[in-house]
């Protein structure tokens, strides 16, 4: 737990990837191999389930500090994060020794089932024998997420440099959904057996928006298009009879699309496909929100299946014949994977391919993309002909170039503070849109604009306030931001009843008043 | 009437006709110490403590000013003031007023930390209290100075084992000389910013400092090469840093409590170390003065006299212009 502590200390305490990996590679050198293990878990975000509410947690820190419970809500806001607050206000002498991490987090999960008294005797105890930055991590690892700049690529070369095993075998290995609890480090790690490895994804092939002097520097020729559809990435394993479905996230969803269970009979044994999700009926593709509603449900009834079909688009061919084929280059790799179409495609397969365009120069390019929102992608991809299916978000061969968005200007009505790295500044903020005379909120948006646009921002919310709600204040009507988004349906559970998709803020309107501002009839103009 | 009113020029006494730190220019100002968000510029006469005369003039340049001692009382229009020790920086007072038996004391700014170069705070007993919460928040609980300052002089001496030149940040005036006077010089030598070597010039002349030598364009980067740099929060990312070589650079503030303001900054290390009162310090403080009233004037003003109010004192808030060190110039400036 002190090594551990101290290696979160010294990542967070640097933006040097360098002194990053070091300080990760001496770790995984130096740490017993069941809390390398634990390390590299918590790492790529694999955290035990939450043993104690957070409710409980406030509650008790709150008592343990001698403070009303109001003021150590207020101090929380004001902190911006809760194993933070509570490891600022419990502060005491570290008394004894820590449990090495490992023992503490077998601790946290065997504390799950208990009574909540002992658990309470359990955590006090724990936050009194942990000096203040151990107790912060003690924390994190109870209510989960570290965000400390620490990518998992960049996990992945610092244990890659400890093992000296090469980085992409790593990173297929650390695949999926696996835990300290059920597997070892050299299981996992150093030696994995291959039959445990069936269920095993490949790392995804992520893209890079597309830099504008793209189409200067690249023959047209040399690149495949694709549209981007607008669904859920996916990966599709056949192996030994059985199917797979793996999110981009990692996460198994092979239960929650039932209609593609039959692609294990059709498919042969030993292939592995990257492709997107779509909702599918009557040789039409559906929208996002049809999709969505297919995500959000714990259980799929035959009648969500019946009104909201899915089906997998194609887009690559990871393994085929039971052999890692990612190496190919990416014009082989379509070859095979349209070959493999052809043959299984009928009537009732659930399975498209995303057609590979050509073109002769980039404005007919440019022209494809139009016509994005009318075939129903969100763009346009365009991949080297000659390119492997690499690991990770990597510059160069695959790119994106993704559909205008659509855009409106929108007052700042509320700001809220921020998180992590922009604790204490107004950082989230909501935006209105006029309805007559009054504003109604119809997205909230926290990125996009510089450092010191926010500091500004900030500024202005605080000489601004009109009323304060907790950790939101709401500020007078002044500035006008001009707000994109991606996608946009009619919601009834919005007040302004309309629902838009990744809202951020596109630029800030200094040249605009806010009777400039649109309407929230303009916004609704945009409904599909 | 109130000894001490609240107005949009300041803290003023209208029985004297003073103002206590006010912020717009007056006739007669009572200043509590030389940061410039309390003794500001445009009073035609300016009372304070004798070691803040030059720190003010150095500031302020020419002004017409009357230095006092700590305890020595004057008396204007039938009201008492006098000095105490507020330990915030060299020359930090807290002005006492009394008249007719009724006693308010305004601290401008102070810690109950003994930091080695400001004379330490004295409660003392008033009816009224007018206190800064810079940091009145129970988050806010600072860890034994000595420590935070054998931690500087271990990331200092890593440094120069390591051909690497430590560059320590904080405030010009009060910080940088705490900085300073607990470096151990045995380890290298101490080099200056302009703005830091000025200042504490001023100071020489009342505290005994380890040597400094002020960075002019002669200096080379092989001379500083292993060195320490003292130098305000502003020269990050500016030329002149640049031309210092490979740095190790570290800010010494009590934002720095909050690893999100750490993060911010940008810097290799962070220090908690704060020339004002952590939480339990205003406590005690408070409690010291046996006071019946508490007005809290910059900080956490509202949260402060909520927690206050609770704890059975009759606590307030007034809206001041200080800004003493606020997370946001610290972290951002």
């Amino acid at each position: 737990m002190r090594r551990f502590a101290a290696l979160i200390e010294e990542l967070d305490s640097t933006n040097k990837t360098t002194k990053k990996v070091a300080a990760l590679t001496q770790y995984f050198k130096a740490a017993p191999k069941e809390d390398a293990l634990w390390a590299v878990a918590l790492l790529s975000h694999r955290r035990p389930s939450r043993p104690v509410t957070t409710t409980l947690m406030r509650a008790w820190a709150a008592e343990l500090a001698q403070l009303p419970e109001w003021l150590f809500e207020e101090s929380y806001h004001i902190v911006g994060d809760l194993a933070e607050t509570i490891a600022l206000l419990v502060q005491q002498e570290a008394k004894g020794t820590p449990p090495s991490l490992s023992q503490c987090i077998e601790e946290i999960i065997a504390l799950k089932p208990k009574e909540e008294e002992e658990k309470k005797v359990f955590i006090l105890n724990r936050w009194q024998s942990l000096d203040n930055f151990e107790r912060f991590v003690f924390n994190k690892i109870l209510t989960g997420g570290f965000r400390i700049g620490v990518s998992q690529k960049l996990m992945t070369r610092a244990l890659s440099k400890a093992v000296d095993i090469d980085e992409n075998i790593l990173a297929h290995r650390l695949m999926g959904q696996w835990s300290p609890q059920t597997t070892t480090f050299d299981e996992l790690i150093l030696n994995p057996n291959p039959e445990d490895q069936i269920s095993q994804p490949y790392p995804f092939f992520l893209a890079y928006a597309l830099e504008d002097d793209f189409q200067e520097k690249e023959a047209v020729e040399n690149w495949h298009i694709e549209h981007k559809w607008d669904g859920m990435r996916a990966q599709l394993i056949v192996r030994e009879d059985k199917h797979f479905l793996w999110s981009r996230g990692e996460e198994l969803i092979t239960d929650k699309f039932p209609e593609l269970a039959c692609l294990a009979d059709h498919l042969p044994n030993g292939t592995v496909v990257d492709g997107e999700l779509l909702p599918y009926k009557d040789e039409q593709i559906g929208d996002f929100n049809a999709l969505q509603k297919r995500i959000g449900r714990k259980t799929v009834s035959q009648k969500l299946q019946k009104d909201i079909p899915i089906v997998i688009m194609l887009y690559d061919l990871l393994e085929w014949e039971g052999k890692d084929v990612r190496a190919l280059p990416l014009a082989e790799r379509q070859d095979l994977l349209a070959k493999l179409y052809h043959q299984v495609k009928a009537d009732n397969v659930p399975l498209l391919l995303s057609e590979v365009l050509h073109f002769s120069s980039w404005e007919e390019v440019a022209l494809e993309r139009e016509k994005a929102k009318e075939k129903r992608s969100e763009g346009l991809m365009l991949k080297h002909r000659d390119s492997p299916y690499a690991v990770g978000r990597k510059k160069g061969t695959w790119w994106k170039w993704k559909s205008d968005p659509k855009t409106i200007d929108a007052v700042l009505t509320y700001a809220m503070r921020g998180h992590g790295r922009r604790t204490n500044l107004y950082t989230d903020y909501t935006f209105g849109l006029w309805q007559e005379d009054t504003l109604i909120t119809f997205a909230k948006a926290y990125s996009g604009l510089t450092d010191a646009e926010i500091k500004k921002v900030d500024h202005f919310v605080k000489q601004n306030t009109l009323d304060r709600f907790g950790p939101v204040r709401q500020v007078k009507p002044e500035l006008v931001f001009e707000i994109a988004f991606e996608g946009i349906a009619a919601s009834p559970r919005h007040k302004s009843g309309v629902a838009v998709r990744f809202p951020r803020i596109l630029r800030w309107r200094h040249d605009k008043k806010i009777t400039d501002a649109n309407s929230l009839e303009d916004l609704k103009q945009l409904l599909p | 009437m109130p000894l001490l009113e609240f107005t949009s020029k300041g803290i003023y006494c209208k029985q004297a006709d003073v103002y206590l730190d006010p912020w717009r220019g007056v006739d007669k100002a009572i200043i509590s110490h030389g940061h410039s968000d309390h003794a500001r510029w445009g009073s035609k006469h300016y009372i304070t403590h004798e070691i803040n005369v030059p720190i003010i003039q150095h500031r302020l340049g020419k002004i017409s000013v009357t230095g006092k001692k700590y305890g020595e009382t004057f008396s204007i229009n039938g009201v008492q003031f006098s000095f105490h020790p507020a330990g915030h920086v060299p020359g930090s007072a807290q002005i006492r007023v009394e008249h007719k038996g009724e006693v308010w004391v305004f601290t401008g700014d102070y810690k109950t930390q003994i930091d080695g170069i400001s004379t330490p705070f004295e409660p003392v007993k008033c009816n009224t209290f007018i206190t800064e919460c810079t940091f009145g928040l129970p988050v806010f609980q600072w860890e034994d100075p000595i420590k935070v300052h054998d931690s500087i002089n271990h990331w200092w001496a890593q440094n120069q084992a390591e051909k690497t030149t430590s560059l320590l940040m904080g405030y010009s005036l009060g910080k940088i000389q705490r900085l300073l006077k607990h470096l151990d010089p045995s380890i290298g030598k101490i080099y200056t910013h302009g703005a830091t070597e000025q200042m504490t010039q001023v100071l020489r002349q009342f505290i005994d400092f380890p040597e400094t030598e002020l960075i002019t364009r002669e200096t080379t980067k092989k001379a500083v090469e292993g060195n320490l740099v003292l130098a305000p929060p502003a020269v990050l990312g500016s030329a002149w840093v640049k031309k210092l070589g490979q740095l190790s650079t570290v800010y010494a503030s009590g934002w720095m409590a909050f690893r999100g303001a750490r993060r911010r900054r940008a810097v290799d290390r962070a220090f908690v170390l704060s020339d004002h009162a952590d939480w339990q310090g205003l406590l005690s403080a408070i409690k010291a003065t046996g006071c019946e009233n508490v007005i809290t004037t910059h900080g956490y003003t509202d949260l402060f006299a909520q927690y206050l109010r609770e704890q059975g004192w009759n606590a307030r808030t007034e809206k001041t212009q200080y800004e003493a060190e606020t997370l946001e110039t610290a972290a951002t400036e």
